[in-house]
């Protein structure tokens, strides 16, 4: 367990967007009549997302108000999800994996990267570009050491390669989303040891090769 | 060695297309009626006769899950809820599975969903995964587009298929804590019984399957009981999607035999141990939560639910996580102690505050901050909690550092000496300053 708690400085109210209204009328309907609680971590998600990826209070109330919830069941639900943060993060929020797996392929480096660049987790640097959190098991271990920002992972990181992605988020350059060692995705590095009957030892050379998917990044840029 | 036609997850690596075409090029959705027309028992009695045991950790047989649920009543939905809250350290299969071969899950969550009786599915994916999530709701498009799924689909069975998803929190895959937060509460496991079957989502009868059992499921259909059953050892049937990290020349997740000899998985698709064989201190060979193996252990044991039961270890996720001996293996497991606090929910005592104490404890172990009567009041704590909670954490908190006591004593002692030594030779230094 951690502790969590509200941000001290609260924003007067908080509203949904038109949009992220509809968003979630379209989400309620995915439960039985009378279970819209169930929509509750996707409307959090979506208040977190639309105000700069942290959680106000008045948030929390807007969608209990929404979904028929005591505030409290709500507040429980956002201090127990260890994803909806509670207080304001940098544009880059950055999730170091520090987890076994990350930590034997050199996860250390990683986080001494971010203490020196940004300082201690949860800080964000003065112009407002970055913070950082170590997290848990965030489940890309074939590809450790790897970070989330935002959205996004970057995987198979070393100290050049987190280095190179932070001077290019900072200095607002686009950046390749996925492993950063010219993997496409958990394969072995430096060719296929399976499945190579069907996309060749490259993967982009068999008969179901599909050259589209070979230029998808590991997760599409928005 | 397995055949790549023998392969369930061919796109697994995503260099084919992931979409519905792609997916049907593959020998998905193929006469996927003719499936359902051989009736639930059929499906029923060939799941069981797969052998296919659960991929999500337990392994308990598949078919034998789904032939628990209650008759269905109109009054009272039954459901299929996917466990895709993929959080195990070291386990990242199902994920490539979603993003790369989307449509085999929802595939499966129709024949699944039919052989129990269940009108909808939920696939509750971990909050981190969001691309994994949109890429999971196209093909759930997709295939309602093509009137595959739904109320009025060319199967004739009305089904339903929601993506849902969580906020970080490792207990939430747990199967009656993901019912919980799937009702919009806090994740805490509750009680069992009553088993999910009987009341589970909504107090409805519902079955908790992992990603890769149900995804799984149409080829074993398609292609026979006797062909999975053909891979592997007795009781241990199947292919298995084996994630392996850690300190291999190439970590990498593979789709391979049940039962691989742990030294072919690795020569064959990780190019070794990092330093040669040699180099292998130790294997933790299903995910976090499983105890570890040290190297003379393992190297040639098949890599299956009952070899690996026998080494006091587990298959668990088939999540691989080899370390090579400049491992700190006292930090590596301490590491480990540190998420199991960090992750129980709170609601058992034994869990919430020995998860802590646990952690505290093997802390000062890395340093050799301890005495070593410490380290057998360790091991009788974590039996405490073992077996003393309401869920598993407890004891998937306890196993790791029980491994690590059974197989490491003498480090953890070396450790201790030598900072007891360095504490009195600083000592002198002080007094003499």
């Amino acid at each position: 367990m951690s502790v969590r708690r509200l941000a001290e400085k609260q924003p007067e109210s908080f509203e949904f967007t038109p949009e992220n209204r509809a968003w979630l009328d379209a989400q309620i309907v995915k439960y039985p009549p009378g279970r819209q609680a169930s929509a509750v971590i996707p409307a959090l998600w979506q208040a977190q997302k639309q105000h700069d990826y942290w959680l106000p209070q008045k948030a929390i109330e807007k969608v209990a108000d929404l979904l028929d919830m005591p505030y409290i069941r709500v507040l429980e639900i956002a201090t127990f999800y260890t994803m909806f943060n509670l207080e304001p993060v940098g544009k880059y929020f950055i999730q170091l994996c520090g987890t076994t797996p990350c930590m034997l392929r050199g996860s250390d480096d990683l986080i001494r990267i971010c203490e020196d660049r940004i300082g201690e987790q949860r800080h964000v640097t003065a112009d407002g570009l970055f913070s950082w959190l170590e997290v848990e098991c965030l489940g890309a271990c074939c590809n450790a050491p790897m970070v989330q920002i935002n959205d996004d992972y970057y995987e198979d990181l070393d100290t050049a390669t987190f280095t190179k992605l932070l001077d290019d988020l900072a200095a607002g350059r686009p950046v390749h989303i996925g492993p950063q060692n010219g993997r496409l995705r958990s394969e072995p590095l430096g060719g296929l040891t399976a499945l190579a009957d069907f996309y060749g030892v490259d993967g982009k050379s068999g008969p179901l090769s599909d050259p589209q998917a070979a230029l998808q990044p590991a997760n599409p840029a928005k | 060695m397995l055949q790549d036609k023998d392969r369930i997850f061919q796109n697994l690596y995503g260099y084919g297309d992931w979409g519905l075409e792609g997916a049907k090029k593959r020998g998905a959705w193929d006469d996927t009626k003719g499936l359902l027309e051989k009736g639930k028992d059929w499906i029923i009695n060939e799941m069981k006769a797969s052998g296919l045991r659960g991929r999500g950790g337990a392994g308990f047989p598949t078919g034998l899950k789904w032939s628990f649920m209650p008759k269905p009543d109109p009054a009272r939905p039954s459901y299929l809820v996917v466990n895709a809250d993929e959080s195990e350290p070291g386990t990242c299969k199902d994920r490539e599975i979603m993003r790369n071969d989307p449509h085999l899950l929802v595939e499966g969550c129709l024949v699944a969903g039919f052989a129990m009786g269940a009108s909808a599915a939920y696939i509750y994916l971990r909050g981190e995964f969001i691309f994994e999530r949109e890429r999971l709701q196209a093909a759930v498009d997709q295939a309602y587009a093509a009137n595959l799924v739904g109320q009025n689909n060319v199967h004739g069975y009305p089904f339903e298929v929601y993506v849902h998803h969580g906020a970080g929190a490792y207990i939430c895959g747990e199967e009656t804590a993901l019912l919980e937060s799937l009702e919009g509460k806090k994740g805490m496991p509750r009680l069992k019984p009553p088993f999910p079957a009987n009341m589970g989502l909504y107090g409805c009868p519902t079955t908790v399957n992992n990603v890769e059992s149900i995804a799984v499921a149409p080829t074993i259909l398609r292609r026979g009981a006797a062909w999975f059953a053909g891979f592997g050892a007795k009781n241990n049937a199947g292919t298995k999607l084996f994630s392996i990290s850690g300190h291999v020349n190439k970590p990498c997740n593979v789709e391979e035999a049940m039962s691989i000899p742990f030294r072919e998985l690795i020569d064959k698709h990780c190019g070794g141990v990092r330093g040669g064989w040699d180099n292998l201190l130790a294997v933790i060979p299903g995910g976090s939560s499983v105890r570890c193996v040290p190297s003379h252990e393992i190297i040639d044991c098949p890599m299956d639910f009952d070899s690996l039961s026998k080494l006091k270890s587990g298959l668990g996720t088939a999540a691989v996580i080899v370390m090579d001996k400049s491992t700190d293996i006292i930090r590596a497991i301490a590491r480990l102690s540190h998420f199991y606090k960090h992750e129980s929910c709170g609601q058992c005592t034994p869990c919430r505050e020995g998860t802590g104490w646990m952690y505290r404890v093997m802390e000062r172990m890395v340093e050799g901050r301890a005495q070593k009567k410490e380290i057998d009041m360790l091991f009788d704590v974590s039996k405490q909690i073992e077996g003393h909670t309401i869920c598993a954490l407890g004891d998937a908190a306890a196993w790791p550092i029980q491994g690590l006591i059974t197989h490491f004593r003498p480090v953890i002692e070396a450790r201790i000496d030598s900072y007891t030594a360095r504490a009195d030779r600083d000592a002198v230094k002080v007094a003499a300053q």
